[in-house]
């Protein structure tokens, strides 16, 4: 008889594969970069400590950034999908705040935090963002979440900044261009002539993810890449107080505001608000819901999967016992893991979300196709049905490219059917491809960094995420150039359309959800004014409606749920015009300016700091501490 | 005749690049594929090695001579191991993954797949801390007392557990019919 160890051994051998080539030059390559890096910041030379050299990942970026085509040996695809999840390199600046002594000689809780303590205490060198002992307790509790269990002394602030301060050396700085992650490609919209282009269009955009990747890069000590910093999507983050319409007829209110701009004499802001009709969530309609999550191998991270499954808890408690939820997961395979369920069988459905695990490479086509007939079944139930896709935008396997995707979603959302994505997790976020599905799906697309933000989208605004009041709301603004000479909208790039667009029914927009508010600003040169960047034509002027004393007049198409032909609003604008309050006006300008700035544009000597301030003015009214929870971010960036 | 890891550790802790380097280059297939037999998928085992290498550069500065460094390595790689399969639902996984990887190999590799569904099913059957010791002693050819150092457990229980594994895989030999 043959010993079972030796047959063992000769079988362990030949079944275990060949590591991956690229994989281990890859991770060779880093390792490499961190052992210089930590070398060279030991030797206090911080300049020399900053991650450079990636060149290594040139192979791995055009991997990631076709679309696979074909099914890769199994092995190196799923490599593929868990890439770069883990710091690249060490950035050690700055000293220890002294502030760190007295909190040393609290207890610590669990040896994890023991040892990076520890790490801290010995490495003199290290970058403690004392920064973060500003952020208050709720941000806390998140912001530490993905690396280390909270305190269980809920109140020891300071053993938690010291946590968030050992995490940034746990979990070093990392550039989010060294991710793979994606952004939209979105040049900041050109100055345009009005007496060349009087014409401005563009659909609403009611997403807010780019605001919460802003506070997570910053909060995380991440770099941001432009691309990522949408501004309508940050000024659309907070709400305003635009009237709320009485009727559902109505759907919504347009209110109008010209003020000055602050960071420009010349110019005038003119800002646009819209605010959606708000309905009872206790009286609506009961509706069915499709949580589609992907529990790939790349989503099995503190931030992704357990935050993902808090969140949907989180949004259970705002639903009413008689709508109705289903469960599919995609990895490797789609499945359903929880049939058509109804609220009130709360048990089952929390039963079925705290058996999801994360494991295999990412289906997602599969999963969306599963989801979608889920869907159609309750649809046939008399119900509105919705998908909402939950993950890290890794939608890579059994899909030859994103436009037959986005076809396969805006076809389904002909048949009612909506989508619409929460984003979860960093390094592999795909913020492209989330846009691009939420769009067509019409629905909205919200990045979940911490359960207070999956709190603020899936419970506070689980109405308006899920109940559309209006379709395909497009704007479309006059400039009279008699009176503006240049004119720039700022933000919505991703979002411009022709201007024969406006009028034709059949080109898809945003929707508006209930009680959703949306706000669009332009920034307009009044003719004559200093800021002028183009001189004024000599054959033109006389042509020109000189009589008309208004700025623009401003239009709006809608379509009401279900109907398939729009309805138009239409109000002129002056330069008196001044239906907003000015508190959202300085609010919306503080807001819009700092998005600037972070996208790298020039104020002239208008700076973050400038922005704060006049953040910091214009709070107001703000029971969520949305608007004091940017101030605090902005006091973060470094001017 | 090769230079000597500790002599590389040495220069490496220094800051020697070249030595670090070669210790990288010297040890990773050895971490990949502790990594791998712990956890029977690919992706995790090269999460896991990237994992170690990424943190080796800091690590390094706490190997004191008092261990032989593969044995120290090895302790490393197994902690980061066992990390991951404290995670929710990587349990689950970590014996799915073997079928899994199967499946896909099957499809590829015709030849030895006999072997292969045997040892499968076998590791599949061994309790993690088994298969951590097998990984270590069968596929490492470590002295029960090098492999009770990095696992952290007396020499005694090494070879109480390789006793374990030896009567668990003649049962399920027997029951496969492959020895009467």
């Amino acid at each position: 008889m043959t010993d079972p160890l030796d047959k063992l051994k000769s079988t362990m051998e030949s079944a275990t594969p060949v590591p991956d080539v690229a994989a281990r030059a890859r991770i060779l390559a880093t390792a490499q970069q961190n052992f210089e890096n930590f070398h060279a910041a030991s030797q206090g030379s911080p300049e020399a400590a900053r991650p450079t050299d990636n060149r290594s990942h040139a192979g791995v970026w055009k991997r990631m950034f076709g679309m696979f085509r074909s099914i890769r040996p199994l092995p190196a695809m799923l490599a593929g999908s868990s890439l770069a999840v883990i710091a690249l390199g060490v950035v050690i600046v700055g000293q220890i705040p002294n502030v760190t002594d007295r909190a040393f000689r609290e207890p610590l809780d669990t040896p994890e935090q023991t040892r990076a303590v520890e790490e801290l205490l010995t490495r003199q060198d290290a970058k403690a963002p004392m920064v973060m002992l500003e952020i208050g307790p709720s941000d806390l509790d998140d912001a530490i979440a993905p690396s280390f269990q909270a305190p269980k002394h809920q109140s020891d602030m300071r053993q938690r900044a010291i946590l968030r301060a050992t995490a940034d050396l746990v979990h070093p700085k990392v550039e989010a261009r060294e991710m793979n992650e994606r952004y939209p490609d979105a040049t900041t919209n050109p100055l345009k002539i009005t007496s060349d282009e009087p014409i401005s269009t563009f659909s609403i955009d009611v997403d807010t993810a780019s605001y919460a990747v802003m506070r997570s890069s910053i909060l995380g000590g991440y770099d941001m890449p432009r691309e990522a910093i949408r501004i309508e999507e940050i000024v659309n983050y907070f709400d305003y107080s635009y009237p709320v319409p009485d009727a559902a007829e109505q759907p919504f209110s347009v209110s109008v505001g010209v003020s000055q701009t602050p960071w420009n004499d010349g110019t005038q802001l003119m800002q646009i608000g819209i605010q959606g009709y708000d309905i009872d969530a206790a009286t609506r309609d009961p509706m069915g819901l499709v949580f589609l999550i992907d529990t790939s191998g790349s989503m099995n991270q503190p931030n992704k999967l357990p935050l993902l499954i808090k969140s949907f808890e989180t949004m259970l408690r705002s639903l009413n016992e008689d709508d109705t939820v289903a469960i599919v997961t995609y990895a490797g395979s789609a499945g359903v893991v929880l049939e058509p369920t109804r609220v009130s069988d709360m048990g089952a459905i929390l039963g079925a979300l705290s058996r999801l695990s994360a494991g295999g490479s990412t289906a997602g086509a599969a999963g969306l196709e599963q989801a979608y007939q889920v869907a159609a079944s309750m649809q046939q139930d008399g119900q509105s049905a919705r998908v909402i896709l939950a993950t890290d935008g890794d939608f890579n396997v059994g899909i030859s490219g994103a436009a037959p995707l986005t076809e396969y979603i805006a076809d389904k959302r002909e048949s009612g059917i909506r989508l619409s994505v929460l984003g979860f997790g960093r390094g592999n976020y795909n913020d492209q491809t989330m846009q691009a599905l939420a769009q067509n799906g019409n629905g909205v697309a919200a990045y979940i960094d911490t359960l207070a933000e999956a709190d603020k989208v899936l419970s506070e605004e689980i109405t308006g995420a899920l109940i559309t009041i209006a379709s395909d709301v497009k704007i479309q603004v006059e400039f009279n150039p008699a009176q503006i000479s240049e004119y720039r909208l700022v933000g919505y790039e991703t979002r411009a359309l022709n201007r024969e667009d406006f009028n034709n029914d059949r080109v898809d927009a945003g929707d508006i959800g209930a009680g959703h508010s949306v706000t669009a600003i332009y920034e307009i040169t009044p003719r004559g004014s200093d800021a002028e960047m183009v001189d004024a034509m000599r054959y033109q002027s006389e042509d020109m409606a000189t009589s008309r004393d208004e700025y623009a007049f401003v239009k709006l198409r809608y379509k009401r749920p279900g109907e398939t032909q729009s309805n138009l609003l239409e109000l002129p604008v002056t330069a008196d015009t001044d239906a907003i309050a000015p508190e959202d006006q300085d609010w919306a300008s503080a807001v819009v300016g700092a998005a600037r700035l972070m996208r790298g544009e020039d104020l002239g000597d208008w700076s973050l700091s400038d922005a704060r301030d006049l953040a910091t003015s214009a709070r107001g009214n703000d029971p969520h501490g949305y608007r004091a929870e940017f101030v605090r971010l902005l006091g973060l960036l470094p001017e | 005749m090769k230079t000597d890891d500790l002599e590389l550790v040495k220069a490496a802790q220094l800051g020697d690049r070249i030595a670090f380097s070669s210790l990288l280059e010297r040890h990773y297939d050895r971490m990949y594929r502790i990594a791998y037999r712990m956890l029977g998928n690919a992706v995790e085992a090269e999460d896991i090695v990237q994992d170690v290498c990424l943190a080796l550069p800091q690590k390094l500065q706490h190997f004191r001579a008092e261990a032989a460094f593969t044995t120290w390595l090895h302790r490393v790689v197994i902690n980061a191991g066992r990390d991951r399969l404290r995670k929710a639902g990587t349990y689950d996984r970590a014996t799915q993954g073997w079928v899994e990887i199967e499946i896909m190999r099957r499809a590829e590799t015709a030849e030895a797949q006999e072997g292969q569904d045997w040892l499968a099913c076998a590791l599949e059957q061994l309790p993690h801390s088994l298969r951590e010791t097998v990984v270590l002693v069968i596929g490492e050819e470590q002295t029960h007392a090098a492999a009770a150092e990095a696992l952290e457990i007396s020499e005694g229980t090494v070879s109480w557990r390789m006793s374990e594994v030896k009567k668990t895989l003649t049962d399920i030999a027997k029951q496969e019919g492959m020895i009467e």
